[in-house]
């Protein structure tokens, strides 16, 4: 191997650690406005594994939510079928999942059905949620 | 039935109050018989019909036919994903 080659070979992989680098942060986090949705409370953790909107909807809060539920929809149908199991029962276990990892401060789904804020203490969730 | 058949070919009946006298005889066996029947009938249904209602009311759970074993079953593999796609949960 030449030093020429060896120097494109570096410089390759480095760019390629910098893309995936990039590519895996983007991935890890929420996007700001969902964020500030979820903080402030405008937006909540549902029983069934999806997004809900707590108070007054808007277009905004209605675009955001259906956007991440179509996502999260599609990511529980491909794990669901990889696990033997129904969509519903998927997104069912998401869902308690997602609501036990709230934070204090934002806003989740009790079992009958109305909006609760997380406190410090454990959420209220379905009988069935391990 | 046949027992009729065989009473009325030996001797046919030609005045009216002896058909009558014979069918008011058979219905009167077949009428106990069909007490009977319907009696038994209504032990049967009374029995069909004792569920009782509950007390509360009826509550309509989600998905009431996701059993917990199953959400156990899936409960890593969920907590995986969502550790996975952070950027939508």
């Amino acid at each position: 191997m030449t030093r020429l080659s060896r120097k494109i070979a570096l410089g390759t992989a480095a760019a390629a650690l910098a893309v995936t680098g990039l590519a895996g942060a983007a991935w890890a986090q929420r996007d700001p406005a969902y964020e500030a949705a979820r903080s402030s409370g405008q937006v909540g953790e549902k029983m069934d594994g999806y997004l809900g909107i707590v108070g007054a909807e808007t277009a905004e809060l209605k675009r955001l939510v259906n956007d991440i539920n179509i996502k999260r929809r599609a990511v529980y149908a491909e794990k669901a079928q990889a696990a033997n199991a129904t969509l519903e029962e998927y997104s069912l276990t998401a869902g308690c999942i997602a609501i036990s990892r709230t934070t204090p401060g934002e806003k989740y789904q009790a079992p009958d059905g109305s909006w609760k804020t997380r406190t410090a203490a454990a959420p209220e969730r379905d009988a069935r949620c391990p | 039935m046949t027992d009729w058949q065989l009473t009325l070919r030996h001797a046919p009946a030609t005045s009216l109050s002896m058909n009558g006298t014979r069918r008011f005889q058979a219905a009167k066996g077949q009428g106990a018989c069909r007490l009977l029947m319907l009696v038994a009938g209504m032990a049967m249904l009374a029995g069909c019909v004792s569920v009782n209602a509950p007390d509360g009311p009826i509550v309509i759970e989600l998905n009431i036919n996701i059993r917990s074993e199953v959400v156990y079953r899936l409960a890593n593999d969920a907590s995986e994903t969502i550790e996975d796609n952070a950027d939508i949960f």
